[in-house]
């Protein structure tokens, strides 16, 4: 009966129980302070109502009654804030190992790519119990992917990546709505994620892939001449990209940086903006030359260089930053 | 109009003194200026609520169909944009505001009458753009105008809603910086800052946000049409821009502008509540500094509208914890109404219960944006019906039960005649049980997921939405009758004394209604505000109230 007239979404993912129970507590504090209200708003209207000859007795105000009710409130206030904090970096922080699924928003429709190559217009498969990092990035206006049985939300940005993450938990078919207006087909671009057994999973794997993304990352690398000065032995124009990804990078400018997928879509992008300290600023931009798609594989390719198990990996990294500070940096754990 | 005749005999007043087109399209009486904006915000109101019927009827099934997707898109565009812009943020301010502000503090008008009328017509002009705009073929971008959707993919009108929001926001400028100087430099000998209603200090605090915050609203929307029309890049990615720099300077204005509705209303409720309960309000201090409280705070707080833009985490924490901040002095607010009926002596006539219906669907609205200001529950519930909802209980329960409260109260005042209480005792109770119908599944839709601008949607939606058709349905039937008897008692109502609530503040000391220049002999103040207790001292005569 309840099929028509839900009143609380499924809990589909490692996420969902800790946002419910976190609105639980909230739906408990508000409850207990509207009722608190309610009762003394029609106890005095009811007990206070005018009667001839009984005036009003007049009180100026108690500065401890102010004070009782200014002060509770804000402790109860910091407490929901404090628990909905530690929820909230949760929510933003992806597991490492996370397994990565790329995303481009168009109007209207939602494209995604896997690491391992295959390619999918508005469903998602994804396994139960596996870690997923979405890095999504927006092909036109501002978009925003939403499952509201994993509650999970980010909006998608044009001009940047941002990052999500979720844990299955739960096989089935969950609901993916845009959620921020982009235009008239607002309301259709709405998609599936399918979540399956790892068995199953494995076997929608190995139909229909390209080979992995960092491969066809590699092969537009050497198309676009990327390899004429990114070169791995450390003698080329351009830095040696081998283990940079989220490292810090000294910039010409002096600052440094870390070098997450926005990092490297801007390096891309705007070489000018962020140059490397010691180069000479000769990179040409490529805005406008390469697709969403080609981006994320270029990314996905200059971020395998930096795995265990490729080559160049165990080498020093190419950039020189002091040692001290050399320190391997949670990937893309924050969104810029 | 009342129709009066001075050859019978009737007192001159600002409504009998002068007649004709020109009486009062050209008048700086900030009493009849009051009334050009009631008629023209009435107007407004209107269409934008028709709009809404629309929405909700496209709602009720889940398949799109009574209008188009583009139609739809633009008419919950145009519901924010004529709303907002048109009618809550000129509502009390510029009605009542204008009617009372100067009567309130003892003076003969506001402190640049001109000035006053000129805002009047920028809003007027403004008002005709965006008319021009909706009959020839409207805006789709939300009422929010997001970029790059806006600058780069509408094609709709954008470029003319944008100057007629713009020309608008000058009317709102005008009005606050005319409240700030007249309640600076033209009290009564006698009204202290501290025997102010706290009508006057909600104003006062609403007038600081207008005219710090409205500049900013100008300037963005120029950005944005500079950017459509001329491909500066500012916003757009691919020019260079940055879509979030939007976002920010849009709820730099946009959050404090729920402060512009809001506080008004707060101010409007005081009144009541106080006279209703025939007491001074517990705690003024507290009340007339949790306003300029709201105001200040309300300015830091604007990026809890954006914590999953692709802010950072910690920008979230901030505008998270300052968000609770701004929470307590409304609460303390709440808890300061409440306790001034405590040993009261409380009537139930019509502007009480729209007092009454203000307190619950506050308190409502304040307490669910305790939920949207907690980042792990923000995640799930942001841009979905439980948004709407929420600001729906503090800018339509609140604000405008406030509204109409004040509305009602004042009536007699401005029209001088009494509406019937019957009626609006009626209307007070439609407009509430419409109100929670309409607008409360919307918070159970939001955390089950629907999102918000939606044409369509999954049909396990549907109950719920239905549920808020229907209250929609009874809610604008609650919202026609107070115009309709408001107009039936200009021409049928009984003539009102000066004071038919026996009511404190210099307004009801000058006959209803009042003379052009409000008082026939300055005032001059020797009580405190909310005097209560010396008005309802035993005299000799009875004091008859109206009932």
């Amino acid at each position: 009966m309840f099929d028509n007239f839900p009143l609380w979404p499924q809990r589909a993912s490692s996420m969902a129980g800790n946002v419910d129970a976190l609105y639980i507590f909230l739906l408990i504090v508000s409850g207990m302070m509207t009722l608190l209200i309610f009762t003394a708003l029609i106890y005095f209207a009811a007990r206070y109502r005018h009667r001839r000859g009984v005036p009003a007795e007049q009180i100026e105000g108690s500065i401890p009654l102010e004070l009782t009710w200014s002060i509770i409130p804000m402790c109860v206030f910091m407490a929901i804030f404090l628990w909905s904090a530690v929820v909230f970096f949760h929510l933003r922080t992806p597991p490492r190992d996370s397994t990565e699924v790329y995303v481009v928003a168009k109007q209207w429709m939602w494209k995604l790519e896997h690491a391992e190559g295959q390619r999918e217009i508005n469903e998602l498969h994804v396994p139960v119990g596996r870690d997923v990092k979405l890095i999504m990035t927006s092909q036109d206006v501002i978009h925003s992917f939403f499952v509201p049985d994993f509650r999970m939300k980010q909006d998608v940005v044009p001009g940047r990546y941002t990052v999500a993450w979720f844990r299955a938990t739960k096989p089935g078919t969950y609901h993916l709505f845009c959620t921020q207006y982009c235009g008239t087909q607002h309301s259709s671009m709405i998609g599936y994620i399918i979540v399956m057994e790892p068995a199953q999973y494995e076997a929608w794997m190995s139909g229909g892939s390209t080979g992995p993304l960092s491969a066809t990352g590699e092969k537009i690398f050497a198309e676009l001449g990327c390899s004429t000065c990114h070169r791995s032995d450390g003698q080329g124009r351009g830095p040696n990209l081998q283990g940079v990804f989220g490292r810090p990078v000294a910039l010409e400018d002096g600052r440094t940086v870390t070098a997450d997928e926005n990092y490297l879509r801007e390096c891309i992008l705007d070489p000018g903006a962020k140059r490397v300290k010691g180069f000479q600023p000769i990179m040409p931009t490529f805005q406008g030359l390469v697709s969403e798609e080609q981006l994320n594989a270029l990314v996905a390719y200059v971020k395998s260089l930096s795995q265990p198990g490729q080559s160049g990996a165990t080498g020093t990294p190419a950039v020189a930053v002091p040692k001290a500070s050399a320190r391997p940096v949670t990937k893309g754990s924050q969104v810029q | 109009m009342p129709t009066a005749d001075n050859s019978q005999g009737e007192r001159p007043n600002y409504l009998n003194k002068e007649y004709g087109v020109g009486s009062w399209l050209l008048t700086t009486d900030h009493k009849r200026i009051a009334l050009l904006y009631l008629i023209s915000i009435t107007f407004f109101f209107f269409i934008g609520g028709f709009f809404a019927l629309l929405i909700r009827l496209e709602l009720l099934t889940p398949a799109g169909d009574l209008v188009q997707a583009d139609t739809y898109n633009k008419l919950f565009t145009q519901h924010g944009q004529v709303m907002v812009f048109f009618f809550l943020i000129p509502s009390i301010p510029a009605v009542l505001g204008n009617f009372l502000v100067p009567m309130m503090v003892g003076a003969k008008d506001l402190a640049f009458p001109r000035v006053n009328l000129l805002s009047w017509y920028l809003y007027i002009i403004g008002g005709i753009m965006m008319l021009h705009c909706l009959l020839t073929g409207g805006v789709d971008t939300g009422w929010t105008f997001y970029t790059p959707f806006s600058t780069a993919f509408s094609n709709t009108k954008v470029i003319e809603a944008g100057l007629a929001i713009f020309v608008a926001g000058f009317s709102s400028i005008l009005t606050g910086l005319n409240f700030i100087v007249t309640i600076h430099r033209m009290r009564a000998p006698g009204m202290t800052w501290s025997r102010l209603p706290l009508f006057i200090w909600a104003h006062y605090a609403t007038s600081i946000i207008q005219i710090l915050g409205t500049p900013v609203i100008a300037i963005t929307l120029v950005l944005v049409l500079a950017e459509r029309a001329l491909h500066l890049g500012i916003f757009d990615p691919k020019l260079g821009g940055d879509p979030l720099l939007f976002q920010h300077l849009f709820w730099f204005y946009s959050h404090p502008a729920v402060y512009i509705m809001i506080l008004p209303s707060m101010g409007v409720v005081t009144e009541i509540i106080a006279c209703f309960s025939r007491k001074r309000i517990f705690g003024y201090s507290f009340v007339a500094l949790s306003s300029i409280a709201i105001a200040v705070f309300g300015f830091l707080v604007w990026a809890h509208h954006m914590f999953v833009a692709g802010i950072s985490v910690y920008a979230a924490l901030v505008f998270s914890i300052l968000s609770y901040a701004v929470a307590v002095p409304s609460a303390v607010k709440v808890f300061n109404w409440t306790a001034t009926l405590y040993k009261g002596s409380i009537h139930y006539d019509a502007p009480m219960l729209y007092a009454f219906g203000f307190l619950g669907l506050f308190t409502m609205g304040g307490l669910t944006g305790l939920f949207l200001a907690a980042l792990g529950v923000n995640v799930h519930v942001h841009d979905t019906y439980f948004v709407i909802a929420h600001f729906h209980y503090i800018m339509v329960g609140g604000a405008v039960m406030g509204y109409l409260g004040g509305m009602h109260f004042w009536w007699p005042k401005i029209s001088g005649k009494l509406y019937p209480e019957g009626w609006a005792r009626l209307a007070a109770l439609i407009v509430f049980i419409g109100f929670n119908l309409t607008f409360f599944p919307q918070f159970i839709l939001g955390y089950v997921g629907m999102p918000r601008r939606y044409y369509q949607y999954p049909p396990e939606y549907q109950v719920l939405n239905v549920l808020s058709t229907a209250g929609a349905t009874i809610l604008g039937v609650g919202y026609l009758l107070p115009m309709i008897y408001f107009l039936w008692s200009m021409r049928y109502g009984k003539p009102a004394p000066a004071n038919p609530w026996n009511a404190a503040g210099l307004e009801w000391q000058t006959p209803s209604p009042p003379p052009t220049f409000n008082f026939d002999e300055e005032p001059v103040v020797t009580w405190e505000a909310y005097n209560y207790d010396e008005l309802d001292a035993p005299r000799k005569e009875e004091v008859p109230v109206a009932r």
